[in-house]
Parts: structure tokens; C-alpha cells; sequence
């Protein structure tokens, strides 16, 4: 493995964390659209509040580290990526704008019109967000970015069908994320009757994204053959694997077992993957190998070390939040609000 | 599209793409500086609280911590949109130089990402963790903020004194040392005079706050502290900001003489240069504008007969705009100094009578205080990166051929207002209502209280 494919992977790794956390903060804003009227759906909108409070900024970050390592490391295709992508891209960081903003502020709102405004804007952002990223990706992967800035068209590179395709995926398979890590959470919660109502969702999202998929298969052999043959050739296994453990997600979702939550990870992890495979060694297909987009070796060094350095000091810290977020108040909030 | 067609949409983009920079650079340093100094003014003021039972300190900490949470929210989505338009407005830039100015920013991203854990684990372990835990959990979230200020900071000295790499034949990069870059010679100046106006941003605004409400009347213990404990901390650093400043200024002039030329409006080199005050350059003339004989070789060169090299040394078409430069530079001295004078009643006071004056009109002072440290902040700012054109990378880069030629991009400036103005009027929705109603909860709090029951609000959770 050369060091570009070494910072290639690593970058890859945070995008597949943002892909499963980012991804389920997004899903759990898709949930909250479609939880029902204001009283209907309350107490679902309640465990996706608790769910993503505390850690909807720290999942958030991940897509800050891809684009950094990116525009670092690859910062020729980065530059041809964003500029000829920068009508999605821009919708996409409006819609993060808005959803973080939304749900950061809805709670601190109690008039009613303010916090149906505030929801609103977060349940929307948070499907539209995912589609736009989606697009991003499927016009990346089917070749329509070339190399240079702003040399390719910048309305058909994320309209067209591979892009619908990877809109419509990742805006399933955030919200199948979310139903699964959301039933987890009201397990522990111990609410039942919603544990009930997301694993419904869960196999119901499973169904759709899989039906999606296969539908999926033709769309890219007629759009992106390359795509397609890499899809279906060197990544076979890996999307195998992502089959098998989507598969298994769902009969363990139905069996109440809640090792579900891996089995779902393991298997949109493999579709990240399986894209990353079928691309391989493009960068920008057809033309921009990865060696040729690397940028010099003392810059990869430097990154390297810092990666290494950076995840030593991350790695616990996720952690601690993570488990410190399990923790319930280690006393009654009476005096809440003295100041 | 043909090569022309590119050219055109190119300039076409120029001037919005730059206004829609500093439209998001300018708001989001707002919120950065809170970032920076806020989360040590809350947590000494918690720990005194705890040292001392005093409930009235804790409520303040409490308090602070929420408006740290939500102004942080604020911040996180606003920068998020920055490495959005990093790319996006400036491809050019990441394009040729991202090998070496990259690299603080994938710094950076390790900083945030603590900082956003530590902000999630500060408020939500508000009743979770003892006391001691708490304001421990605090340290990480300070010194990231911190850190994160130098990267960023960093990037930007390196686009004012590009260091760190050789360029070959045809220009392009090689052998670059992104370690070496961040450390160039306006690294520090520039880092310690931002981290010291992010603490002057943070303390004067939030003393602001509390004056406002002592001069209606509130003048309870806790509004006392309230304003005294962010005062202090501002009080404190801008004496050291004025010579922070010198020495930023003898960086500017060392490297950059164009933007110092500019600063002044100063059109001839001179011997003795006199430092001129407001005014209006035009045609090579500083016209109406106070002069202080000597002035300008004595603070650059510490020395009345010191030569400063003007604006005729230079190509017109490598000035930036110099009335702006000019005007937003003696803005945020004149702000800078009263600042100081506020500063020095405040430490007289503390002298004599080991209090704060009370007056109504030192009240007053310290209520327009705030105001007065974002403006000075943002001028600084105006002059350091409206200074630095017509270059993006000092001497090597026009920002005109930065700038990405893309269709219709300019639109996304007008989206970028609106989307500012609807972001400003919620966030300072919010925190008046956290003002008025401290148990407002925080973004990163879960076990919020319900909102008023009976209204049938209670459902919208």
C-alpha cells in the first residue's frame, strides 16, 4: 500500500464514521418529519431529541476531517470536485446550517409556532441534507467530475440518474441507521411501545433500501458501466458481504435481537467500501489515479503523524462521551435554573 | 465553454465570491472568540463557586455554560459552511497550495472535533459528574479552543507570509513543509493578538450585558459578578493587546510594507513619516487627516527618523483599496484605546478602592464596551485581509485568479445573506431568552424541563 492509499483509507475511515453517525443523526431528523402531528408524535420526537443532543456535533465533525484531509492530501481533485459540485454541496451545507441551527434552538423555543418553524426546518434539512451528499457521491463515482476547476457541467454532474440513485440510498439508509440505533435507544429507555415502532421502520426501511439496491444495479449498468463492472467485479464480495449482513440485520431485527445495531453498520460499511473498490485506484474516473492526485510525500508524512497523534487524543475522547452519555443525573435536577 | 467564457464568469464571481467570504469569516468570528475565552471565564467562575458554596456563582456559571452551548451551536454550523467555501469560492487557492496551507486546518479539525466532545460533555455532565470531575472536563474544551485558534490563525498568517516550500519552473509547489509553514514569521504576532481580542471580544460583551441590566435597574449580587468576573478577564489582557499591537505592526511592516503603506495611508517614502489619523487618501495624497509629526517611524521603527516606504514604491495594480485599510485600521486603534482607557479607570478603582466604580456612566462605558471590542475585532480583521489584496497568497497568487469560475456562482452570495440573517436573528432570539429565562436549556442538554404544560406545548418536544 503506497502512503497515498495510506491517508486514501484513513480519510475513507471518517467518511464511513460520518456515513453511520452523521448518517443516523440525519435519519433520526427523518423520523422526526414523518413521526406524526404534534401530539401524535411527541414522544417519538422526545427519544430522537435525547438520542442526538449531546452528540450530533461531535458526529458532525467527521465530514470536517474528510474534507480537510481531502483538500490537503488531494487537494487537485478536491478543487475539481467542489467547484464542478458546488450547486449540491452549497444546498447541502445550507441544510446543515439549518439543521443543526433548528434543532440546536427548537428546545430553547416554547412558543409554538417558533418551535413547529424550528422542527420544520430541522425535519426537512435533515432529508434533503443526506440527498444532496448522496448526489455529490453518485456524481463523483459515475465519472461526471473531470479534472480542473469548474471543468465539468454543474448541473448535470449531480442531475442525472446515478446521482438520483445515490440521493434516494443515502437518504434510506440514513433513516434504516436511525430506526435501528433509536429501537437500542428506547430499549434502554425502557420504552416498549416505541422500541415496537422503530423496528417496525427498521424492517420497513430495510424492504425499501434493499428493493432500491437492486433496482440500483440496472440504473448504474446503463449510467455508470464502469461503475457497474467494478460493482460487480473486483467489489463482488464486498457487496456480497453488505447483502449477507443486511440480510442478517433484518433476521435478527425480527428475532428482537439487538445485535441488529452491528449487523446494520457492518453492512452500509460495506457498501461505502464496495464503492470505494469499484472506484479503485480512481480518484476521478476515468482519468485521476490516486498516485497521480496525491500531492507531495513530506505533506503525507506530516498528515500521517498527525492522524496517528490526533487519534490518540480522539479515540478516548469519543469513547468518554459515548459512555458518559449512558450515565443517568447522578442527581435530581432541583436546582436547575438557580442563575 | 471556451477559455473566454471562463474568464468572464471569473470576474463575474470576484467581488461577490470575496463578499461572501467575509460575510462568513466575519460572522463566524464572533462566534469563534467566544469559542476561545468563554469557556475559561465560565469554568473559573464555577470553581470559585464551588470553593466557596456560593450559589450565586454557580447560577452564573450555569447560565454561561447554556449561552456557551448556544453560541457554540452557532459557531459549529457557521464554520461549517467556511471549509465549504474554502474550496468552493477559492479552488484555485486549495488547487495549488493546499499541499502546504491545508495542513493546519486537518489540525484544526482535531481541535474542533475535542472541543464539540468537551462542549457535549461540559453541559450534559452539568449533574452527572462531581464537581471536581466537572470543572475538569473543562481543561480539554479550553485548550482546544485555543489550539484551534492557533491552526486557523496559522493558515491565515501563512497566506500573508507564504513559507514553507519552493516553487519550480512553472510555479507549481515543491518540497513543501507544512510544518515549517505554520510557523512563519506573522504566526505568533497574529495567533496572540487574536486569542487576546477573543478574551476582549468575550469579557467586554458579556460585562455588556450586565451593565445593561444594572443600568435598568437589576442591581442584585449576582448582576454585580456577573459583570465584574468577564470584565476582569477583558481588563486584564488589553493592556497587553496595545503592545501585541506594536509588535503585529513592525511584522506588518517588515514583510508586508505595501499593507503598512496602506494602514497609513502614507504615499511617499519618508524619513520621519508622520502618523496620520482618519482622513481621506486620494490621488497620492492624504487629505484632512490628523498628523502626529514623526509618529509612524517611531512606532514602526521605534526610532523619529525611521525610513517608512510608501505607496509610490509599489505597482498600482499590487495595492489594496487604501481608504478602507486606512479607516478600518484607525478604527480599531480608536477603539483599542478607549478600550484601554476603560481599562485603566476600571484598574484605578480596583487601586484606590478595591472595587469597581459604580457610576452610572461607568456603567454606560462598559455597556457600549462590547459593541465596541467586535467592531475593533472585525476592523482588525478588515485590515489584515482587505491589507493583503490584490493577493489571496502574498506575492504569489492574485485572488482574482483564486477565485472559481464556475456558473452562476455569484447567486450563492445572496443565499449566504439570507441565510445569516435568519441564523443572527435566531441566536440572538435565543439568548434573550435565555436572559430573561435562565432555565432556558442548552442544544447539547438532554433532560431538558418540558416546556409550560397545559398550552399544549408540552406535545412539540
Amino acid at each position: 500500500m503506497t502512503l497515498a492509499e495510506v491517508v486514501l483509507t484513513v480519510m475513507f475511515v471518517g467518511l464511513v464514521a460520518y456515513g453511520l453517525f452523521g448518517g443516523a443523526d440525519f435519519g433520526a431528523g427523518i423520523w422526526d418529519l414523518l413521526a406524526g402531528g404534534t401530539r401524535r408524535g411527541a414522544r417519538q420526537r422526545e427519544l430522537i431529541e435525547h438520542s442526538i443532543a449531546p452528540v450530533w456535533e461531535a458526529n458532525h465533525v467527521w465530514l470536517i476531517f474528510v474534507l480537510v484531509v481531502l483538500w490537503t492530501a488531494f487537494s487537485g481533485p478536491f478543487a475539481a470536485v467542489v467547484t464542478t459540485l458546488y450547486v449540491p454541496l452549497t444546498l447541502a451545507a445550507f441544510g446543515m446550517i439549518a439543521r443543526g441551527a433548528a434543532f440546536a434552538f427548537r428546545k430553547s423555543t416554547t412558543t409554538l409556532g417558533m418551535r413547529r418553524a424550528l422542527g420544520a426546518a430541522f425535519a426537512f434539512s435533515s432529508l434533503a441534507t443526506p440527498y444532496f451528499l448522496g448526489a455529490v457521491v453518485g456524481g463523483v463515482a459515475s465519472g461526471r467530475v473531470p479534472a480542473g476547476i469548474a471543468a465539468g457541467d454543474v448541473v448535470t454532474s449531480w442531475v442525472n440518474p446515478t446521482s438520483a440513485l445515490g440521493g434516494v440510498l443515502a437518504v434510506l439508509v440514513c433513516a434504516y441507521l436511525a430506526a435501528v440505533f433509536l429501537c437500542g435507544d428506547a430499549r434502554r429507555e425502557g420504552a416498549e411501545d416505541l422500541v415496537q415502532q422503530f423496528r417496525v421502520r427498521a424492517l420497513g426501511t430495510a424492504a425499501v433500501t434493499g428493493a432500491v439496491g437492486i433496482a440500483g444495479l440496472f440504473v448504474l449498468r446503463a449510467d455508470a458501466p464502469q461503475l457497474f463492472d467494478g460493482l460487480t467485479g473486483r467489489a463482488a464480495p464486498v457487496v456480497a458481504l453488505s447483502v449477507v449482513a443486511g440480510v442478517a440485520a433484518l433476521v435478527l431485527l425480527w428475532l428482537r435481537r439487538y445485535a441488529a445495531r452491528a449487523a446494520s453498520g457492518l453492512a452500509v460499511t460495506a457498501i461505502l467500501v464496495g464503492w470505494a473498490v469499484a472506484q479503485y485506484p480512481y480518484v476521478l474516473v476515468p482519468e485521476v489515479t490516486i498516485e497521480e492526485a496525491a500531492v507531495g510525500r513530506s505533506t503525507l508524512v506530516a498528515m500521517l503523524v498527525a492522524l496517528g497523534a490526533g487519534a490518540v487524543v480522539l479515540v478516548p475522547s469519543l469513547v468518554y462521551l459515548y459512555v458518559l452519555f449512558q450515565r443517568p443525573p447522578a442527581q435530581a435536577p432541583a436546582h436547575r435554573g438557580a442563575g | 465553454m471556451d477559455h473566454l467564457d471562463v474568464l468572464a464568469d471569473a470576474a463575474e464571481n470576484l467581488y461577490p465570491a470575496r463578499m461572501q467570504m467575509a460575510l462568513s469569516l466575519g460572522w463566524h468570528i464572533v462566534f469563534a472568540c467566544f469559542g476561545i475565552a468563554f469557556p475559561l471565564i465560565t469554568v473559573v467562575t464555577e470553581w470559585r463557586g464551588h470553593r466557596r458554596g456560593d450559589a450565586a456563582l454557580l447560577g452564573l456559571a450555569r447560565t454561561w455554560a447554556k449561552a456557551m452551548g448556544i453560541l457554540f451551536a452557532a459557531g459549529a454550523v457557521s464554520g461549517t459552511l467556511l471549509s465549504f467555501e474554502m474550496g468552493i469560492l477559492w479552488p484555485g487557492l486549495m488547487d495549488r497550495f493546499g499541499e502546504v496551507y491545508g495542513f493546519p486546518f486537518v489540525l484544526e479539525g482535531f481541535a474542533f472535533f475535542i472541543e464539540a466532545i468537551f462542549v457535549g460533555v461540559y453541559l450534559f455532565g452539568w449533574d452527572r459528574l462531581s464537581p471536581r470531575a466537572h470543572v475538569l472536563s473543562a481543561v480539554p474544551m479550553i485548550v482546544s479552543g485555543m489550539a484551534g485558534a492557533f491552526f486557523v490563525v496559522a493558515a491565515n498568517a501563512w497566506m500573508n507570509n507564504p513559507t514553507g516550500f519552493r516553487l519550480d519552473a512553472q510555479g507549481d509547489v515543491v518540497d513543501a513543509q507544512p510544518w515549517a509553514a505554520m510557523f512563519g514569521p506573522s504566526t505568533w504576532p497574529q495567533v496572540v493578538h487574536m486569542l487576546l481580542a477573543a478574551y476582549m471580544v468575550t469579557g467586554f460583551t458579556i460585562a455588556s450585558v450586565y451593565a445593561v441590566g444594572m443600568l435598568r435597574g437589576g442591581r442584585e449580587r449576582h448582576s454585580r459578578l456577573g459583570l465584574a468576573i468577564p470584565l476582569a478577564f477583558a481588563v486584564a489582557v488589553t493592556p497587553v493587546q496595545i503592545g501585541v499591537g506594536d509588535w503585529i505592526a513592525n511584522t506588518v511592516a517588515d514583510n508586508q510594507p505595501a499593507k503598512l503603506a496602506a494602514m497609513e495611508g502614507q504615499y511617499e517614502t519618508t524619513a520621519g513619516a508622520p502618523l496620520s489619523i482618519g482622513g481621506w487618501y486620494s490621488d497620492g495624497e492624504m487629505r484632512w487627516a490628523l498628523e502626529i509629526p514623526a509618529g509612524l517611524s517611531l512606532l514602526v521603527h521605534h526610532d523619529p527618523d525611521g525610513v517608512v516606504l510608501g505607496l509610490e514604491e509599489f505597482p498600482a495594480d499590487e495595492l489594496p483599496p487604501v481608504n478602507v485599510v486606512h479607516l478600518a485600521f484607525d478604527t480599531m486603534v480608536a477603539l483599542g484605546s478607549a478600550l484601554l482607557l476603560l481599562a485603566v479607570w476600571c484598574g484605578w478603582a480596583w487601586w484606590r478602592r478595591r472595587r469597581l466604580p459604580d457610576s452610572r456612566w461607568f456603567l454606560r462605558a462598559v455597556a457600549v464596551s462590547g459593541v465596541a471590542a467586535v467592531v475593533a475585532m472585525e476592523a482588525g480583521w478588515v485590515v489584515t485581509e482587505v491589507g493583503r489584496q490584490p493577493w489571496v497568497v502574498y506575492g504569489l497568487l492574485r485572488t482574482a485568479d483564486a477565485v472559481s469560475p464556475a456558473p452562476g456562482l455569484w447567486l450563492g452570495f445572496y443565499a449566504v445573506v439570507a441565510v445569516y440573517t435568519v441564523l443572527t436573528a435566531l441566536t440572538v432570539y435565543v439568548l434573550r431568552r435565555l436572559a430573561h429565562r435562565p432555565g432556558t436549556p442548552a442544544p447539547q442538554e438532554v433532560d431538558a424541563e418540558p416546556p409550560d404544560r397545559g398550552t399544549g406545548q408540552v406535545a412539540l418536544r
